[in-house]
């Protein structure tokens, strides 16, 4: 039965202000059902106030082999990173 | 209280508040433990979380309720088969996956619609009912979802939903019994039980079941002490442990 239900990606958001966080993965027959079973199994202790699911098979990613031509050029550029100025108190969330 | 509302007297007074407690709270224990019983036997391990979740906020419900009538322990698990209260329906063994969602549905649907009128409430139910009523809302969600994909599903999934809610519709008309002490109007809810009943087994594309909703025993025997066979093995299972070592703590 698990064979044939679809692999979902699930995101978690836990509170209003930060962006949606991957949590897991987990089966589920169709999307309402996937965002259900993310429900019960990735915010039963509190963690979340708004989930998204994805079905695994519509990400894209990177492969492990193309990480040198992929990540590799930005290692040096350390004029990239916003650390040449002071962050102003009271700024959360950086 | 105000004079307005010593004059409307409530139809039962303080004394009826614990047996009413003991009549919802066994409802929400026994029905806990059943569906306790699917962990590690679930289809699958998503909906295995999925009913364990369930039978957790019930069993919070049971706590809360069962500490209004006495000890809760003692009352879980050191009272004979005739002294519970629960309806019935809930004691049903969970049978299959669709069996089970049958049985859901109709209690949930059935307990949301008591949640809802108890916390719109004065009563001493008022408290525990404003909380409950966000998780039934989650348990009618549970088997509605589940009985519109078995109800419309494949020819299987299709007839075990239907002999679910067959073989569990003599025991829905205990619900709507008036219990000393709950203040509700059981016929206004049995009606919008069947209409929202009703409602989600045309979205199944199922015909509702037919045939009297009280079986062999009159409606109400669950809330008099009388049980059906399974529950006795069902109330070993549940107590041996407490029973066997007394006092026992984590």
């Amino acid at each position: 039965m698990t064979q044939n239900w679809p692999l979902w990606e699930v995101f978690v958001r836990s509170r209003r202000g930060l962006s949606h966080t991957h949590a897991g993965s987990l089966h589920a027959p169709d999307a309402e059902m996937a965002l259900r079973n993310a429900r019960d199994l990735y915010t039963r202790r509190n963690e979340g106030v708004s989930i998204w699911v994805v079905p695994s098979a519509q990400i894209t990613a990177s492969s492990p082999d193309e990480r040198d031509p992929f990540f590799a050029p930005s290692a040096d550029k350390p004029y990239r990173h916003p650390t040449f100025y002071e962050i102003p108190e009271g700024v959360r969330h950086l | 209280m105000t004079a307005t509302e010593t004059t409307h007297a409530t139809p039962a007074g303080p004394s009826a508040v614990p047996a009413a407690a003991l009549a919802l709270g066994d409802d929400a224990l026994v029905l806990s433990h059943r569906l306790g019983e699917w962990a590690g036997h679930a289809p699958v391990l998503e909906e295995e979380v999925a009913l364990a979740n369930i039978a957790l906020d019930l069993l919070g419900q049971a706590r809360v309720l069962l500490s209004m009538a006495g000890d809760e322990d003692e009352l879980a698990f050191l009272r004979e088969e005739r002294s519970f209260r629960n309806l019935q329906l809930v004691e049903q063994p969970n049978g299959d996956f669709a069996h089970t969602i049958a049985r859901q549905l109709y209690f949930s649907l059935y307990q949301h619609l008591l949640w809802t009128e108890l916390a719109a409430g004065q009563g001493p139910f008022a408290p525990l009912a404003a909380k409950a009523v966000k998780e039934t809302a989650y348990h009618v969600d549970h088997a509605v979802q589940w009985t519109v994909r078995l109800g419309d599903g494949t020819e299987e999934s299709t007839r075990r939903m239907r002999a679910g809610l067959d073989a569990l519709w003599k025991y829905t008309g205990e619900m709507f019994r008036p219990v000393e002490g709950v203040d509700v109007d059981g016929a206004a809810l049995e009606q919008r039980w069947l209409a929202e009943l009703d409602d989600v087994l045309s979205r199944a594309r199922l015909d509702p079941p037919e045939g009297p909703r009280t079986g062999a025993w009159r409606a109400g025997a669950g809330r008099e002490g009388l049980h059906t066979e399974p529950f006795g093995r069902m109330l070993a299972e549940m107590q041996h442990l407490h029973r066997s070592h007394p006092g026992a703590s984590w």
